[in-house]
């Protein structure tokens, strides 16, 4: 069936099978591959994305329940020449190391930062707590937290 | 992880649903925020030949308040009734349940309606419907009901819905400056229950000690008849004969129980 | 110093023992090899002064890593997102896999299979015959086929393989594989392996696949004259290492029958040795091209059956094939870790002094010996650890059981030993009545700078253990920690307070015996557009050699760091190489990565002197311009990349350590413990990781970072767990307790670097030292919280219910005592 929704400001318009997975969506159709795919048991927040603004976890998302809604992903945040500081955050903080867990772990720390009237006053407790829908095995989180933290401190009052 | 195939059709009002459920029949199942059926899509443990999506259905949205009742369209998404000012007011056992609920993304699509439906013992909101003493409002061709939430879990992810049932709306008695108290045990962040306890007004309601959430009535009663908190929650599992797993065996559960019971009495949130 | 030596020798059922034991190898170190580069001498680094904190050398800095833009926008590009017109037109590849842990397979039929939609073929075991069998040399009745053909010995091993045109279709057509299985007696402990009712392999006629020492080397007299005597069996748990991206592999056969592979893995030449050898061709057919990987752990080695299937599907088939399994796949299908039962047994004098020890293992190997078979070898050498007992001894089996297969897992044999021993002090101090730290203090090592050799035959190349510990209490306040923890226990506050410590030294940079000395290659080119390109042999998945060896060249070459680039991991390109793994990357790849820059700077200032028609003593190079020039003439200059625009500029060095290094430290670790349900949680964690010199520090203070929250990991939450009939119960990431971010703290690092000698670069590996420090700092906390109820030992990990009971059981035996 035909699902239209725009992508990283892009109106989109594709024949998809009605269990097409967002997060394949967004993979092999659109060619972002950004958001990866952790688990089988909406877990581990490797796919997360932003859905009408909002962070969800692509792989338990259809395709054909995002029609007429907007996604964005990491690709559609910032480009490696202009990073958004959620992402120049994660670099300055070493946030990242294998990075399989980092586009989804940014787009949640977005989500969550949005959501924040007064992003800094969040507490290291909040963030953790934020970022319970996404694992890393890599970082230990530490760096994270600190990333996440510093983005919050210069975003102050701004949404995403 | 690939659902097996199926139809689907997305539905603008709760009739346009039914009249879907009748047209694909018995196999067919409803899709809120599919954060309860997809994942068991995902893993093959459930497999409906049709889907039809009600996430965007009109008269299942929204908040409002009906002569003292708080109504909640079944559609209303966890993160909504958590931020939700007239949830937070008038019945804040409630958001508080919604916010505990896995995390910030699955928030963001999980249903009141969809959890509700999907019934699974260990979840916050059946527990919390029970402690609230609320009811859910079920629409059929046969026209609408409403249960109450004692009766409307019936077993082991069962429910009182009929299969061309739907259920539309959350009713939550008020219970502003009631005194609550939550209580979720789990060992890791986004885990379900190992044992839950929701208190207010006398009720207390368990989490995961049985094949569905469960009233501790002996503990109610002591209450009642002036028991002091930690003297009702002695006797929170009487009655009560809960599964065992990795995480809990029979005794340790019960214990959990009295222990969580006592503080959620004692008005603690966690 | 040791008065009595034990050495325990090795040896391998069914095969007469060999004069080549492991701890032999050990004694080369005095008669260095002459190969194409001198292995470097220790000692030398010390002449060479600390060159990683010289002012105005980025050494030592916190440089951002490069590779960072890429990954957080576009992403990684990891095997499952390759896009190569290789593989155009690929076919999927899935694995039909036992759902019983232990039957004969009686039939197998694929008709239904192969009608479904878009399958493109199906295979059984006995299509795949003319694969070799896999098998070890030290047990080869253990042997296993590329896909099961009789007999199945784990749930989770593939048993057919569907090919379909589209990935979708791969899991309807997995549904109608109709395989009748015959069950068979499972074996799925290690009590139920050496029961020995049901042998796995009745021709290896047990169970047990090889033994290091036996209970004939043991001297019973070992604890005669100790006034304190313990002993506990402790269960260092099965685990999962999960690393975020799953298994996965894509591969293409050319018209010349040489096979091009993307295979997610830690050393591609590795990997195309064992690619090549289960496949029964010759590594130049092979070609691995490694994408960016998403976490290892050690589970990522060489190759598993499953990437051989999918090279000979795409062999068979004649085009591309490729796989990327589930995470339900992967925590069944990719190596676990530990699954050792540890004996300890530990006795002294009553002012906390030890005087003996004793560590007996039983590895679980799960249904085939790999790797994690012969671990036990590097617990039982690092079995002492940093103590100086006089006398010890450690023996050990690895037993097969009807489970995963067990490989390595971060720290891959030295967690266990340090895990086994810090409980066995802590034990030891509860029944000496001697606080922990006093009685660390008193058996560590005095500090020493010559390399000092254990009674158990490993080199140790420099510590100083002590300091380790103290700065660690220090950090940590320990006293004020004893006073809160006194001050709870008075009042009988249900959430009460613990301190657990672990001290540690581990081994890294191990090489592979006399053939394969620790050693990597680097190669180092300049462009004339005045960028620099190395090649290493190193194969990183996260730690940032991008950025790191950049770095190490920059230093030399004078070109900034973004003008470098890091290039790994192409058999083509890179055909030798150790890869990454055992904490070896920085101390032998950095170090090739420098003597290649240096001796290019050499090369090029010989073709400078010729080009400025001056002699090479004259020139001095400017590393802010990457220029010669000739003293007192500042116009009399070329670039290096000038010279390279005039002749190729690159030269290949091999640097060759004199031997394995040692990081060490001490970690305190403060647990909470809520005695009402018996949850327990991290308040802090506090470490002192020795590792050397420090490259970069924001490097390394995220593998501290990782490998501490790893090891609280296992501590608090973590265990692969089977029912008796061998079924796995934590298959998914809801059921296997993976720590989200808010079960720890932020971390705590104190700095101590007490260089080695053994590299110029005065630095050890860091990769594993956080995971070994932190169980056992961990469980002795939870542990320790608890001691005043008379509790002594919890097994890990540590769940509220095993906790809970612990609390119950001490208070009964208190009652019933009283």
């Amino acid at each position: 069936m035909r699902v239209e929704l725009t992508v990283n400001g892009t109106a989109r318009s594709d024949d998809v099978e009605p269990r097409l997975l967002l997060v394949h969506y967004l993979r092999e159709r659109c060619g972002l591959r950004a958001a990866n795919v952790g688990c089988d048991t909406t877990s581990c927040g490797a796919c997360t994305v932003l859905l009408d603004g909002k962070s969800v976890k692509s792989c338990t998302v259809l395709a054909v329940q995002a029609a007429g809604r907007s996604v964005t992903t990491a690709e559609g945040l910032g480009t490696p020449e202009r990073l958004h500081p959620v992402q120049a955050a994660f670099r300055a903080e070493h946030g990242l190391q294998c990075g399989f867990c980092t586009p989804g772990m940014v787009m949640a720390a977005v989500g969550l930062l949005s959501e924040h009237p007064h992003p800094a006053q969040l507490t290291e407790a909040e963030v953790r707590e934020g970022l319970e829908g996404n694992f890393c095995r890599c970082t230990g989180y530490h760096n994270i937290v600190r990333a996440v933290l510093s983005a919050a401190a210069q975003l102050d009052g701004a949404a995403s | 992880m690939i659902p097996a195939p199926f139809e689907y059709a997305a539905a603008g009002s709760s009739g346009e649903a039914l009249d879907l459920l009748a047209r694909y029949g018995e196999d067919a199942k409803l899709l809120a925020g599919g954060h309860s059926l997809v994942p068991m899509m995902k893993l093959r443990l459930a497999a409906p030949s049709a889907l039809v999506d009600i996430g965007r259905a009109a008269d299942l949205a929204g908040v409002r308040e009906d002569d003292g009742e708080l109504v909640i369209g079944a559609v209303t998404t966890h993160a909504e009734v958590a931020a939700s000012r007239l949830v937070r007011s008038r019945a804040p056992l409630l958001a508080h349940a919604a916010a505990r609920i896995g995390d910030p993304q699955i928030r963001h699509r999980g249903t009141i309606g969809g959890s509700l439906a999907h019934a699974d013992p260990a979840a916050d909101l059946p527990m919390a419907l029970l402690a609230l003493d609320g009811s859910v409002e079920l629409r059929s061709p046969r026209g609408t009901r409403v249960v109450p939430g004692g009766e409307f879990f019936t077993g082991y992810f069962e429910t009182a819905l009929a299969p061309d049932e739907l259920l539309t709306a959350v009713r939550i008695p008020a219970a502003a400056g009631i005194a609550w108290g939550y209580q979720k045990f789990v060992r890791r962040a986004n885990d379900w229950a190992i044992v839950g306890v929701a208190a207010c007004g006398g009720r207390i309601a368990l989490a995961n000690m049985g094949p569905t959430p469960l009233r501790a009535t002996a503990a109610e009663r002591a209450l009642a008849d002036g028991a002091s908190a930690a003297e009702a929650a002695e006797l929170a599992a009487d009655g009560t004969e809960p599964g065992e797993d990795l995480h809990a065996d029979r005794d340790y559960r019960r214990h959990l129980a009295r222990v969580l019971t006592r503080r959620a009495l004692e008005g603690q949130s966690g | 110093m040791p008065q009595v030596i034990r050495l325990v020798g090795l040896s391998w059922p069914g095969i007469a023992r060999s004069g080549r034991s492991f701890l032999t190898r050990w004694d080369e170190f005095d008669h260095p090899r002459r190969s194409r580069h001198d292995r470097y001498p220790a000692g030398a680094a010390r002449e060479a002064g600390d060159l990683l904190s010289i002012p105005g050398s980025i050494l030592g800095t916190r440089v951002l890593r490069t590779e960072d833009p890429r990954f957080l926008t576009t992403g990684g590009v990891y095997t499952e997102d390759v896009q190569d017109e290789r593989l155009s037109g690929a076919c999927h590849v899935f694995f039909a896999r036992s759902p019983v842990a232990h039957a004969r397979i009686t039939r197998i039929d694929l008709s239904a299979v192969t009608a479904a939609p878009g399958v493109v073929a199906a295979f059984a075991g006995a299509d795949l015959a003319d694969l070799p069998e896999i098998r070890r040399a030290a047990c080869p009745e253990m042997s296993r086929r590329v896909i099961a053909t009789d007999t199945v010995r784990y749930v989770g091993e593939p048993v057919a393989i569907v090919v379909t045109e589209d990935p979708y279709q791969g899991e309807d057509a997995l549904e109608l594989v109709d395989v009748d299985y015959d069950p068979l007696p499972a074996v799925a402990s290690i009590d139920a392996a050496l029961a020995g009712e049901t042998l796995l392999f009745p021709e290896a006629g047990s169970n047990i696949a090889l033994t290091f020492g036996s209970e004939a080397d043991l001297d019973p007299a070992l604890f005669e004259g100790c006034e304190v005597v313990v002993t506990a069996t402790i269960e260092n748990q099965r685990l999962a290492p999960a690393p975020m991206e799953t298994r996965a592999a894509a591969a293409a056969w050319d018209a010349g029958g040489r096979l091009t592979a993307w295979i997610p893995n830690q050393g591609a030449q590795g990997t195309r040795s064992s690619l090549a050898r289960m496949l029964g061709i010759g590594e130049q057919q092979v070609r691995v091209i490694t994408p960016d990987v998403g976490g290892a752990f050690g589970a990522k080695f060489g190759a598993d059956p499953e990437h051989v299937a999918v090279a000979w599907v795409a062999r068979r088939l004649g085009r591309p094939a490729r796989w990327s399994e589930t995470r339900q796949e992967n925590l069944l299908g990719m190596t676990h870790g530990r699954a050792q039962r540890q004996t300890v047994t530990i006795g002294g004098s009553r002012d906390g002094t030890v005087s003996a020890y004793r560590l007996e293992i039983i590895q679980d190997s799960g249904a085939y010996p790999r790797i994690g078979a012969v671990l036990p070898e590097l617990t039982i050498l690092m079995a002492p650890g940093p103590y100086a007992i006089p006398r010890a001894e450690a023996i050990a089996r690895s037993v097969v059981t009807t489970t995963t297969p067990v490989g390595a897992y971060r720290g891959a044999g030295r967690p266990e030993a340090t895990a086994a021993l810090e409980r066995a002090m802590d034990l030891f101090a509860a029944e000496a009545g001697v606080d922990p730290a006093e009685v660390r203090r008193k058996n560590l090592l005095p500090p020493f700078t010559e390399p000092h050799r254990t009674a158990f035959g490993a080199l140790y190349d420099c510590g100083d253990y002590g300091r380790a510990l103290e700065l660690a209490l220090k950090a940590a306040g320990y006293q004020e920690l004893r006073d809160e923890q006194a001050a709870r226990r008075q009042r009988g506050d249900p959430v009460q307070l613990g301190i657990g410590l672990s001290s540690y030294v581990e081994i890294t940079g191990m090489g592979d015996g006399e053939e394969s000395p620790p050693q990597e290659n680097a190669t180092v080119e300049v462009h004339p557009d005045g960028t620099a390109t190395i090649l290493t042999g190193t194969s990183p998945h996260g730690q940032g050699h991008a950025t790191a060896w950049a770095m190490l060249a920059s230093d030399q070459l004078g070109i900034p760091v973004d003008k470098i680039t890091v290039q790994w991991g192409d058999t083509d390109l890179v055909p030798e190489g150790g890869g990454t793994g055992g904490s070896r990357s920085l101390q032998q790849g950095g170090a090739a990565v420098r003597q290649a820059a240096m001796e290019l700077v050499e090369i090029a200032r010989e073709r400078a002197a010729d080009a400025l028609e001056a002699s090479a003593a004259d020139l001095r190079f400017d590393r802010s311009k990457s220029s010669f020039a000739v003293a007192g003439d500042p116009a009399a200059a070329v670039s290096l990349a000038e010279l390279a625009g005039r002749e190729r500029l690159v030269v290949r060095t091999v640097f060759t350590a004199p031997g394995a290094t040692f990081p060490f430290g001490t970690h305190v670790a403060v647990a909470e413990v809520d005695t009402e349900t018996g949850k327990a949680w991290l308040r802090r964690m506090v470490t002192v990781d020795d590792a050397g010199n420090v490259l970069n520090p924001l490097l390394a203070e995220g593998q501290r970072h990782g490998g501490i929250a790893q090891g609280a990991a296992q501590a608090l939450c973590e265990e692969f767990a089977y029912d008796p009939d061998g079924n796995p119960l934590t298959a998914t990431l809801a059921d296997y307790p993976f720590l989200s971010a808010t079960e720890v703290p932020s971390f705590e690092l104190a700095d101590m670097a007490t260089p080695t000698s053994y590299n110029p670069l005065g630095a050890k590996g860091i990769g594993e030292a956080g995971s070994i420090g932190a169980t056992p700092a961990v469980q002795n906390a939870v542990i320790d919280a608890l001691s005043h109820l008379g509790v002594r030992h919890i097994d890990m990990p540590l769940s509220p219910q095993r906790v809970w009971r612990a609390i119950q059981r001490a208070i009964q035996e208190a009652a019933d005592e009283g």
